[in-house]
């Protein structure tokens, strides 16, 4: 099974996080740029962040066989301190970067004022540079936000087929498969979304515009999420080649709208039913 | 430097597009120097990255070239490459260090301080990048000891690190043989590729601790 986690917090991980999910069949994953828990205070510890992931994480994903993409923005939460905002001044420098495969995470966290303005900023940036927008829906009032959320990407201008919306569930799947967005879901303990929920989705739903994420980050989370709900299709019927698709194939479709999605061969990529753990590391030394 | 109307890049593998694009690209430079700031992140995408028989990558060799053409000195050229480095992804920040000893054919050392800030981190592709002649023609001598010692802990390989056998001495044969005497106590292999390092000097009776190198023997 090979594996593209097209959302994951890596800086939260260990080491250990990326052998097993090595071991798993990750091969690939995006880390957007999001909250750390700690509240920022200055727009200087966003750019550590950012240069962090284009230059540390990648570097140390390397080391573990795992290529490693991201998307930067100013996420939603910290959009609401002024003292954050000039981060959007700076950021298109880093959007210049070839390792930025969308502008991400933005959406809404408590649906202010504020939120909405940084929100169609960002999606405007992500049209200026050509690229795809990662949209983060809110935890609470989710549906209300979710519609919310389509409506400022109508209004921006974007076209549908570049932005994906995530962390999706029963109720806001439909509407945002309609719009002509993709749809993302997080498979994530306790909250957002499980296996057998998300394998319901998607015979529901079809495999079209669908991509499942761990958004596994410094929470209760889980790393290997992506593998377990490959298992769960598996489990229910679903082919090897439904699984790829998901799982692979339209992640790296998504991400490659970008035109920055430079992965390496991978060569000796694990077979849909390898799960031994994998030697011969084709990713050549230096990981950037 | 002015870029003159020959093709300064005939070797390099482009497509058609990628060499109008590098030639405009170095126009631009020469003629308003900020663009660099928007051409130096682009390169790869615009050119590629494969391979060169040197041992570069076409992306890095191309910013050389931009960084050449970079119609500045002292102060203003300090500035404007330091600010690619400081905002560079570590592709863009290789092609830099790589491009010191062209970039400072005086030998003032003025960019020294990027190859320090690379050797603080942790990336041995960085690290790697640094470590060239600019570094050892540059670094003084006990920072230029700790970067030795700093590869053989990372497991670069030393025949990458520019002026060994130049500024090997016998304090640095000291540290090395320490850190043999103690991969040895804990049962750990040396790496054989420190041992020329070692001998020259402790035959000359200048160290203290020669005694300590046997494991490496
Ligand atoms: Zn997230």
């Amino acid at each position: 099974m090979r594996i593209f986690d097209p959302h994951i917090h890596m800086t939260s991980r260990t080491t250990d996080d990326y052998e097993a999910m090595h071991a798993a069949g990750v091969r690939a994953v995006v880390e957007p740029a999001f909250w750390l828990g700690q509240p920022r205070t200055s727009p200087e510890t966003f750019y550590d962040y950012f240069d962090s992931l284009l230059g540390w994480e990648p570097y140390r994903a390397a080391q573990f066989g795992i290529q490693h993409f991201c998307t930067i923005a100013l996420n939603p939460k910290e959009a609401n301190d002024p003292r954050c905002l000039p981060v959007l001044d700076e950021l298109p420098r880093y959007l210049a970067k070839d390792r930025v495969v969308a502008v991400g995470e933005i959406g809404y966290d408590s649906m202010t004022k504020e939120e909405d303005e940084v929100l169609a900023r960002q999606l405007q940036l992500a049209v200026e540079h050509g690229l795809p927008a990662l949209v983060h829906t809110p935890h609470r009032d989710k549906a209300a936000g979710t519609r919310r959320t389509l409506d400022v990407v109508r209004e921006s201008g974007i076209a549908p087929e570049l932005v994906v919306l995530d962390h999706l569930n029963e109720l806001t799947v439909g509407m945002v498969l309609d719009s002509g967005c993709w749809a993302g879901f997080s498979v994530y303990p306790k909250t957002k979304m499980s296996e057998d929920r998300m394998v319901r989705i998607l015979r529901e739903h079809g495999l079209d515009r669908v991509m499942v994420n761990s958004a596994a980050d410094w929470g209760s989370s889980d790393p290997l999420k992506t593998r377990k709900t490959g298992l769960a299709m598996l489990a229910d019927g679903f082919t090897a080649d439904d699984v790829d698709r998901v799982l692979w194939r339209n992640p790296v479709a998504f991400y490659d709208q970008s035109g920055r999605l430079d992965l390496d061969d991978t060569d000796g990529e694990p077979k849909p039913d390898d799960t031994s753990s994998f030697e011969g590391n084709s990713i050549r030394r230096g990981g950037e | 430097m002015p870029n003159s109307g020959t093709a300064p890049h005939p070797s390099l593998p482009l497509t058609p597009e990628a060499r109008a694009w590098l030639d405009t690209a170095l126009t631009e430079i020469a003629t308003a120097p900020t663009t660099i700031r928007t051409l130096f992140p682009a390169v790869r995408r615009h050119c590629g990255r494969a391979p060169l028989p040197d041992g570069r990558t076409v992306d890095e060799a191309v910013r050389a070239l931009l960084l050449a053409a970079l119609p500045l000195r002292d102060q203003a050229l300090t500035d404007e490459v330091g600010a690619l480095h400081r905002y560079g992804d570590p592709a863009e920040q290789r092609a830099v260090l790589r491009a010191l000893p062209r970039l400072d054919p005086e030998g003032t050392g003025r960019f020294l301080d990027l190859v320090r800030q690379t050797l603080r981190g942790n990336d041995n592709t960085l690290i790697e990048a640094a470590l060239g002649p600019y570094a050892a023609a540059h670094l003084p001598a006990d920072e230029y000891r700790q970067a030795v010692l700093k590869c053989v802990f990372c497991e670069i390989p030393l025949a990458r690190v520019a002026g060994l056998d130049d500024r090997a001495d016998a304090e640095l044969a000291r540290m090395l043989g320490d850190f043999a005497s103690e991969r040895t106590a804990a049962g750990r292999p040396v790496p054989e590729d420190i041992a020329p390092f070692l001998h020259p000097f402790t035959t000359s009776g200048t160290t203290t601790s020669g005694t300590t190198i046997h494991g490496t023997e």
